[in-house]
């Protein structure tokens, strides 16, 4: 399966732009095949020799997953203030900037109405590559929206996590996003809601601890890293190396918090099959 | 200053206050100590004007220096001088116990309440028993099981939070360290009883937050609640934790208190005594028993729906977000 994830935030950035790498010939980093560009597309951005699932942006989740040309984007107009003056090493400002400049997305999450094999579901997908898909208040606050969209439509609503948590940089601003989108799903769950929670890599830290693990039913993609804390936070807890494939999706799945482990190539099948049972 | 575990500890910038501490010891320990009646007073006052001036300035970063200070009280200490008739509730029905989230009946004033609290842990012993107050799943689910049983009973609760952050290890991962936190903050949002919920030390995270989505939500003045402790933070963003970093991330966090209430994030902040709550825990016990009091009485007439109405509302409205209008630049 695919290497260690990245803790650090240069770590993060550097992973990011393997992600969806550019150029005709790409290097598949579980099995080091060279596949052509336009297969590995086709194939859903699956490593056709070994199964390794590339991460995806939150352009690519979409087209993969909804029907074609069906996304309907709402709230694209909220974006990050920096509510603390938040600098690092860098301006949370030009952070912002650098992840727009990069991602071409205004944040870590697009949400919007879409069609899964014919039935309309509201949709959030989180986007990884910008700034390691953090929760600030623009991702809780359109979490939270689609959500009472879906409520309002008596929809499916389906949530697709890529993030390593709460941001930073909006300190307890983010943090009080976990208690938002939970306390907004507990709405929906009270009223009836089918809601579906896809796990891709890697979710963890806040996003796993509110709405991701909050599922009515939930789905990872294959090696997906799941967990609260990071890997390397855990090696520095117990002072040893964990064991080959701890947090990964197959791990989850045997513990008992995910329900199935579905194939990039099944998804749609399996979200429309999921939503047919529950006759939402 | 000596711990419970016995051994001397004080904070750099306490220093010169330590020394006329000793000073005033030895002064009482002299046969004749009440001739030094004058002198007392005169070093009594110098030390309280040493402390204002050093506590009134605290840094971000040696606030949470002080948020740690291992003589400062912990849930059982608060329980002990706050709470009558203290009736532990051990276990989550599922799997276990876990020490660092205590529970239980008890009654403060004229209420009775349920009370939720980490403990860090006194003696090296119970430190390592309670995972220096970094709960595993199991902990959380208890938290849960007894508040909805306060529920069941109409039962106000009273969570008291500190905590460094919940436990990252194999074992709290194994067992669904995540969803714990997940579910509880998802159900609390939801219960029908009052929940008040201070930050006594450490607010570290969704560990903190886990036992934290209340109605009303203080801090102690000298506690810090934040979303990522300020060590991990400089690790993380300044790719290295040391006193230097440290201090960065604590200040950039907006960590501290009245920051927190600034924010809109926290309703209250609960005074300390002067120097700290570890210098007169009794006295920071009463100011946060007139805290709860006063809390749960604002509450307790609130009808059920209303009370998680108002909860709802007021954590659904957190979050700061501009739009493309307000900065056409970024269009």
């Amino acid at each position: 399966m695919s290497t260690k994830p990245p803790q650090t935030w240069a770590e993060i950035s550097e992973a990011a732009k393997r992600a969806v790498p550019d150029g005709t010939w790409i290097h598949c980093p579980a099995c080091n095949a060279s596949l052509f560009h336009r297969a590995l597309e086709a194939n859903l951005w699956v490593c056709p020799e070994c199964g390794h699932h590339f991460r995806l942006d939150a352009v690519r989740r979409i087209e993969t997953l909804v029907d074609p040309d069906s996304f309907e984007p709402m709230d694209e107009d909220l974006q990050a203030v920096d509510p603390l003056s938040f600098v690092d090493l860098k301006a949370y400002p030009d952070r912002i900037k650098q992840a727009r400049a990069k991602t071409g997305q205004r944040d870590a999450v697009r949400t919007g109405h879409a069609y899964i094999h014919g039935r309309r579901v509201v949709l959030a997908a989180m986007d990884f590559s910008f700034l390691g898909g953090s929760m600030g208040s623009v991702v809780g606050e359109k979490i939270a929206r689609a959500c009472e969209a879906a409520e309002a439509g008596d929809l499916p609503f389906i949530i697709v996590s890529a993030s390593g948590g709460a941001r930073m940089m909006e300190s307890g601003f983010s943090l009080m996003q976990m208690a938002k989108t939970s306390a907004v799903l507990s709405r929906f769950h009270e009223m009836g809601g089918l809601y579906i929670s896809l796990l891709a890599d890697p979710t963890t830290g806040g996003v796993t601890a509110s709405f991701a693990m909050l599922g009515d039913v939930i789905l990872a993609e294959p090696g997906a890293l799941i967990g609260f804390a990071g890997p390397r936070v855990i090696e520095q807890t117990i002072r040893q190396k964990l064991p080959e494939g701890f947090q990964r999706a197959e791990f989850l799945q045997d513990c008992g918090f995910v329900d199935r482990v579905v194939a990039r190539g099944d998804l749609r099948a399996e979200i429309s099959a999921i939503i047919d049972y529950t006759g939402k | 200053m000596t711990t419970a575990a016995g051994y001397r500890f004080s904070l750099p910038f306490d220093e010169p206050v330590e020394q006329l501490e000793d000073q005033i010891a030895a002064l009482r320990a002299l046969p004749d100590a009440d001739r030094m009646g004058e002198e007392l007073t005169q070093l009594e006052t110098g030390r309280d004007a040493m402390l204002r001036k050093i506590y009134s300035s605290l840094s971000a970063w040696d606030t949470v220096r002080v948020s740690r200070h291992p003589s400062r009280p912990q849930t059982r200490d608060y329980i002990k001088m706050i709470c009558r008739d203290f009736r532990e509730l051990h276990g989550d029905r599922q799997f276990g116990d876990d020490p660092a989230i205590v529970c239980g009946f008890g009654r403060i004033g004229q209420r009775k309440v349920m009370i939720v609290g980490h403990q860090k842990g006194s003696t090296t012993q119970e430190k390592i028993r309670c995972h220096f107050g970094c709960a595993h799943p199991e902990g959380y689910r208890k938290a849960l099981h007894k508040m909805q049983l306060a529920e069941k009973f109409r039962l106000p609760i009273v969570c008291l939070v500190d905590t460094p952050g919940a436990y990252p290890g194999m074992k709290a991962e194994e067992r669904g360290q995540a969803e714990a936190i997940a579910f509880n903050l998802r159900e609390m949002s939801r219960l029908e009883t009052p929940i008040v919920s201070c930050v006594i030390g450490e607010g570290g995270s969704g560990g903190a937050l886990g036992i934290a989505v209340a109605d009303r939500v203080a801090m102690l003045e000298y506690s810090w609640y934040s979303v990522i402790s300020p060590e991990g933070c400089a690790a993380i963003l300044w790719k290295v934790a040391n006193d230097e970093t440290n201090r960065s991330a604590a200040d950039a966090l907006h960590l501290t208190a009245a920051q927190n209430l600034k924010n809109g994030l926290i309703d209250d902040v609960v005074p300390e005594p002067l120097g700290g709550a570890h210098r007169a825990p009794d006295r920071a016990g009463e100011a946060l028993a007139a805290w709860i009091d006063r809390s749960l009485g604002e509450l307790e007439d609130v009808p059920p729906v209303t009370l998680r109405r108002h909860r709802y509302d007021k954590f659904r409205a957190m979050g700061r977000v501009g739009t493309v209008q307000d900065d056409p630049e970024s269009a």
